[in-house]
Parts: C-alpha cells; structure tokens; sequence
C-alpha cells in the first residue's frame, strides 16, 4: 500500500522521537538498525527482502493416497515386486488390475484436467506474463515474450480434490494392514 | 399437508440405496429444485466418503476386529455395525459376518422377517444376527442421520418422505417396510412402486415434454432390472377432463432375478474354464472374478469390435505378478450367457419352466428358476390381457394372445448395457409383429442407476399439486378363505371358498366396503385364516365368494391372524365379526376385524412371521 510521505514537520517529530528512543532503548537500537540494513537492499517499496521459504510437505495426505491406490489397485504390491523374473505378459496381466484399480482411485478423488486445450503438437502463444507454473516454455527459450512454440504435453491440472475424511487416530502409515485368515 | 421444506424420496433397493430431494420452496410447475444426497458412509477403515449409493450391505464387526475409532462416522464416534461400500468390501472377506440382499429376505415368504435370521449361515451364538426387518431399519437409519448431519435446520423425520417399494411387494412385505420408516421417524411417509417412481423420473426429465410423447391409449411397459429383482408394471395413458392421465393396470410377479444373478452367471463360466485348467479359486477370489467379469461384459457390451476381453483374478497376498490369476472373456461368451441365457428370442407364448436349480441359487432366497427375463415378461403379458378392458378410450380387450404395449421404458443397472436393451426391445416388437400389432416405441430413460429415487422425490412434489400423478390404487384384489359347511369326509380337506375383502384399485385412503359374512373369533386365542390376492380378477367385488379358481387367478399368500383382547370379555367366548379391507394413506393394505355389536375393532395381522409359524 503505497502511504503519502509525512510532511516536513511531522518527519522532523520522527526524528527527534527516533533518535531520543535509540539512544536509550539498544533493543530499539538494534531493529532500527536491522531494518536501516534492509532498507538499502530492498527494492523501493517492497516492504523487506523475502527470506528463502520451504515448506514441510505434510505426509498424511501422502499417506492417505498411496493407502488408497493400494487398496483400489494394489499400487505398493506391485511396485515393490521385482519383476525381473517374470514376462512381459505377466506383469501386463497384473499392471491391467494397477491401471483399473489406480484409475479408478484416481477419478473418485480428483478432478484432473489438461491445462491446455489444444491438442498437442498444435502451435501455441504464450503471451506476456503467462503461468510459469502452468506452463513452461523449452528449448530455445530467448527474448521477450510472447513466446510461440508447438505444444510437446498438454500438462494435467488438478481442479477438485476430494479425499476421504480420515477418523482422528486413524494410523495413516498402515498403507494395507496385513491379513490373517482365521 | 405437513409444512415439510424437501419432498425427499428414498430408493431402499436390493443391493443400493439412494436418496434425492426436492427443495419445495423454490420449485413451481415444471422448474423443480432437486438434487441428490451424497451419503457419507465408510469406504475403509477410518475412512469417510460421500457416495452418489449407499451400497445395501451390512456387516457385523468382531468387537477386536477394527482399531477404536476406525469406525467413527460424522454423527457416531462408535457404531456397532457398518454400512455401505466398506461393508461391502470387508464382507467380501469376511462373509460369515454380512447381511446383503435383506430386502429380498423382507418378502421371502417362508421365513420370519422379524426373527434374527442374517447372515444366514453365520454360527449364532458367537455372531449377534439381525433380522430382515431391522436391517431395513439400519439402512433407513443411516440415510436419517446422513440427511440431518447434512441439513442441520430440517430434520428428515418431519419432511415427506416417499419410500420406494418393488410393485410386486406383498402386503406383508409393504407393512413391514412402512414400519421400519416409521420406526426411524418419518412423521410423513408414503410408499411407491418402484416402476412408477422411474416413470416419475422420466415425466420430470422431459420437463413437460412427456404429454408429447405419449398420447391416449398408449400402454407403457416398465421394466425394471435391478441388481436383484425383476419388476414389471403396465401404465396405460388414459384421459380425464382434457388432461392426460396415467393409470397403473397391472404388476408382475416377484422375480429374484437381477444384475447380479448376471455378473454371477459369468463369474461362473469364467471359473470353469479354470477350473479346466486347474486352478482353484477361493471364494474371495470368486469375488474378485466377479468384479472383473462386470468390468469385461461393460466393455464387451459397449463396443462391439472388441473380441475378448482379459480378465485377471488378483492375488490375495502381495505377490501380485506372480500371484494372479489371468483369463479371458470373449463375446461369445458373453452373447451366450447373457444375451442368450436371461434374454433369449422366445414366442410370446413361452412360458418360465420350473427347471432344476442352476449354479445361479444360493442358499436361502427364492431366486427365480427360470433365468429368462424375456420368458417372466412374456407370461406377464399373456396373463394381463383384460388389463386395460375397463378404461375409458381403451378397445374391449387385447385382440392378440396378451396385452399389447406400445411404449417399452427400461430401468436398473442392467440396462446400461444397450445391446441388453436393444435385444429386450426387439423381442417385444417381434411379438408385437407376430400378432399384427405396432412396436413399441422406446421411452429414452434418464439415469438408471438414479431414477427411481429421483422419480419417488418427484412424486413428494407432485402430490402437493405440482404435475400428473399416476393413479392405480392397488394392483391386487385380496381374499380371505372361507371353509365351506359341508359334511367332514375323513381324509378330505374341506373345500375352501375366497371371500373378496379388497377389490381391485382400491386408492390410498379409502375403506371397502365390509363383506355381510361373518367368523367366529375365540377370544383371547389367535385365530388364522388362509389370505389370497389376485393381480387379474378386476372385477370382484367385497363379498364376492369364489367357489373355485385357476391357479394363475389366485395365489395364496402368507395367512393372517387374528387375536382378539380378552378385555371385558371371558376368554374361550366366540364372539361373530365382520372383516373390513382399507389402505392407509402410507400405502399399506390394513385388515380389521368388528364385531357385530358396538364400534371396537381389531387390527388382523399379516403375517411376517414365516409359514411354520411359531
């Protein structure tokens, strides 16, 4: 929010309040300082320098779903099986229980999308400030955009998830609970 | 009228449930509000999702046999049963400890439906069973808390709420169904018929549409397959000061046959050529085999270039590759099984045989003999040629060798198959043609997984005054036996003679008259009688003493009973009453019986109880 500048007098009662409180508060000191150092970096008008921000991604989502291609498709059973000994047409008569099963899953629980209409290998403009997250730009990517290029991957979009509600206490991290036949 | 906000309509069938509702308030004329609850229910455990159906299975968890609160539902942090998809899927494992098809043990005549009976074959003392009755209850119980959990401010117990029911519902199973509603709350309650409640659907698809689509004269065929059963209506389009009008003239039999009669059928061939070669399943991987036949006959059904289909039976442990089991489907197969074995190309006049068992039969439930559908519908119709005889606009009769329909409306799962449809269609025009008549012109449907609880929310609002409403009353007259005074001839049961109580068509709300005939009640004793209904004598009238009849005419259902209070009386008195028929406003068939002297009455009880009785 861009705030007109104090007039000359009222700068100069900032001056006199600032330098009184420095003088006698070295914790006010030291922010002031801290904020005379940033200020020289910063852009003007941005109100400081943005640290480097990562997050923790949560795994009882994570959890969650690969609970649910196991128990839709079998997705771990068949990931964490070597499959070296077996044919070609072995493994395919498993990866269609896979495919059906994790599909399934995969359209009760998201609503997925291509994030661009056209089929790909059509011709495509990227105009001036495009979703670089929606939308990256390869290969000889020079100058100013608009950039025009042929679409290589149409690019899936998520527009609606709808997980199950989880039970507070439920252990998430039992993917597929073992079976005893009694 | 009640000042209910959602005329809600609750499809309680054989193997799903579903519920739709319309908002009353902002619906007028053709522009209706509706929409379909999506039911929360357990999907595994300690997992909750909202799902179009609430699949009808209930399972009846060991007390150690979930982690605590993995049974926790938004309204119930510990329920004693589960409901819906993950009962469906543990109960796969597990069978010893699933109720499924609990509607069709809610009209198997030869049980009680009251007496803890389900599972079957679960061992009794170590697993608390439930009765059909209750079962009902559990799942009605479960739409309520589902529905209030979603609409805080309209609790479902005081909207109006229409319930669906088979047409081919017996009194006795209708009752029951009425009684589970109301033991759950439902201040305003009705029944439908299930084939009425699809053609709700469509009139309210066709948004006024529908008086364009049929004219008067017509004679709509409803056939309903649903994963369970079979059931048939006729509705003829008649005309009433200008208006057009639909009358309900006939239902069908009960018929336990279904979709899932079907997917079973394949599973079933599927599994002989395994076992040809060898290998065994078990019946979890029956299951499975099933799951994947439905999946391959969709396919195979859909698209007609396709030859086979792979059909791979997974296995149990997490050796999936090396474990599975691989097979395939091919059309044949499925044009054999299905297209052949439940609907072959067969004469009007065929019949269903009463042929042995096939692999179709489980233990228990009367499952149909016959796998035909076309064979049920055409000794429908040949048996309901005078159905249309007394309406106004309509010839003396059926000309042919049974009653000729001239609009064919499908429903149920099973018809998402078009080439199923198609050849149902074609084998009615085939008669049709046979007999010089006109085919049939198809009514396109609407969802049929959906419609029959859409048309039942529909039917809440057309009852308030909002469109046509089909009319038909009951699609039984009912009969009291009557032992006729003739001298004893030992070894000779005494011929008995059927008293009209009902007549035919009686409509919600009304009494019939009170037959002049009297019985001897004993007080204090329950007294029974033999019950018979008809779904073709259209013409008796109470007090119509029939001597003797065709076996197609009568079918005796299970006897009623009566018990008179020794209140004011000294028991072992025989005291003369009168029986009167009436049909309450829910829709249930009610018996009374009034002595002659004073206004007492006493309810007569179908009985539910099972043909051994006590």
């Amino acid at each position: 929010m861009a705030e007109s500048p104090p007039s000359l007098f009222a700068r100069l009662l900032i001056a006199l309040d600032l330098f009184r409180r420095v003088l006698i508060d070295p914790q006010f000191a030291a922010a002031a300082s801290r904020l005379r150092a940033a200020w020289s970096t910063a852009q003007p008008g941005a109100p400081g320098p943005e640290r480097p921000s990562l997050r923790e991604a949560e795994p009882n989502a994570a959890l969650q779903l690969l609970g649910l291609l196991q128990r839709d498709g079998r997705f771990i059973d068949f990931l964490e099986e070597e499959v070296t000994a077996y044919s070609d047409s072995e493994v395919g008569a498993a990866a269609r229980v896979v495919h059906e099963g994790c599909r399934k899953a995969l359209q009760q629980h998201f609503t997925i999308e291509s994030v661009r209409p056209e089929p790909e290998g059509e011709r495509v403009t990227l105009g001036q400030g495009f979703d670089a997250s929606a939308v990256r730009p390869t290969g000889k990517v020079v100058g100013e955009p608009p950039f025009s290029g042929r679409l290589t991957h149409k690019g899936w979009r998520v527009t609606n998830v709808k997980l199950p509600k989880v039970a507070a206490g439920h252990d998430l991290s039992i993917l597929a609970p073992a079976e005893v036949e009694l | 009228m009640s000042d209910a906000r959602y005329a809600v309509g609750i499809d309680l069938g054989t193997t799903h449930c579903a519920l739709s509702y319309v908002d009353l308030g902002r619906s007028s004329g053709d522009e209706i509000a509706q929409d379909l609850m999506r039911v929360p229910q357990l999907t595994a455990p300690g997992a909750v999702e909202e799902l179009a159906l609430l699949p009808s299975f209930l399972y009846l968890p060991h007390p150690d046999e979930f982690a605590a609160g993995d049974l926790t539902l938004p309204w119930d942090s510990s329920p004693t049963v589960v409901l819906g998809e993950m009962a469906r899927s543990v109960g796969a494992r597990t069978p010893i400890r699933l109720v499924s098809s609990a509607k069709s043990w809610l009209c198997h005549p030869g049980v009680d439906r009251r007496a803890p009976i389900l599972p079957p074959g679960a061992p009794e003392d170590e697993i608390p069973r439930l009765s059909p009755y209750e079962a009902s209850v559990r799942y009605l119980a479960h739409l309520r808390d589902a529905w209030n959990h979603l609409h805080p401010h309209a609790d479902l117990a005081s909207q109006e709420v229409t319930v669906t029911v088979p047409a081919s519902f017996d009194p006795a199973a209708r009752e029951l169904t009425a009684e589970a509603a109301q033991a759950v709350g439902f201040a305003h309650l009705v029944l439908l018929e299930e084939p009425q409640a699809a053609l709700y659907s469509w009139i309210h698809e066709s948004a006024g549409e529908w008086r364009n689509q049929v004219r008067v004269g017509d004679v709509i065929l409803v056939i309903d397959v649903g994963g369970g059963t079979t059931d048939l209506s006729l509705i003829a389009v008649t005309e009433r000061e200008g208006a057009l009008e639909l009358t309900r003239v006939a239902v069908g039999d009960h018929i336990l046959l279904g979709g899932d009669n079907m997917d079973l059928a394949l599973a079933h061939v599927v599994k002989g050529k395994l076992t040809a070669e060898g290998k065994t399943l078990d019946p979890w991987q029956v299951q499975a085999l099933t799951h994947g036949c439905r999946h391959a006959k969709e396919t195979l059904l859909a698209d007609d270039t396709v030859e086979a289909v792979p059909v791979v039976v997974p296995s149990r442990g997490a050796r999936l590759i090396g474990g599975s089991i691989r097979t395939e489907l091919t059309r044949e197969e499925v044009r054999r099984t299905l297209v052949e074995g439940f609907f072959p190309e067969v004469p009007a006049s065929a019949r269903p045989t009463g042929r042995s068992r096939a692999a179709l039969t489980k233990l228990g439930l009367p499952y149909a003999q016959d796998p035909a559908v076309t064979r049920h519908l055409a000794a429908f119709l040949g048996m309901q040629t005078g159905a249309t005889e007394d309406l106004p606009g309509f010839g003396p009769g059926s000309t042919g060798s049974f009653l000729h329909p001239t609009a064919v409306l499908f429903n149920g799962g099973v018809y998402k198959a078009d080439l199923l449809a198609e050849r149902m269609h074609k084998v009615v025009n085939d008669w049709l043609a046979s007999d010089g008549a006109p085919p049939a012109r198809l009514l396109e449907g609407a969802d049929l997984d959906l419609a029959v609880a859409r048309g039942a929310a529909y039917y809440g609002y057309v009852r308030r005054g909002g469109g046509v409403r089909i009319r038909g009353g009951t699609a039984r007259s009912y009969y009291v036996g009557v032992e006729s005074a003739m001298p004893a001839v030992p070894g000779l049961e005494p011929p008995i003679q059927a008293l009209c109580l009902a007549p035919f068509g009686m409509e919600e709300g009304t009494d019939a008259d009170i037959p002049p005939q009297e019985f001897g009640l004993v007080v204090g004793e329950p007294v029974r009688f033999r019950f018979f209904g008809s779904s073709v004598r259209r013409d008796d009238e109470v007090g119509t003493l029939l001597e003797e009849w065709s076996p197609d005419e009568l079918e005796e259902l299970e006897e009623i009973q009566a018990t008179l209070p020794a209140e004011s009386r000294s028991p072992g008195e025989v005291i003369p009453v009168r029986l009167r028929a009436s049909v309450t406003e829910v829709g249930t068939l009610r018996l009374e019986a009034m002595p002659r002297a004073g206004s007492e009455h006493w309810k007569v009880e179908l009985n539910v109880r099972g043909a051994t009785g006590e």
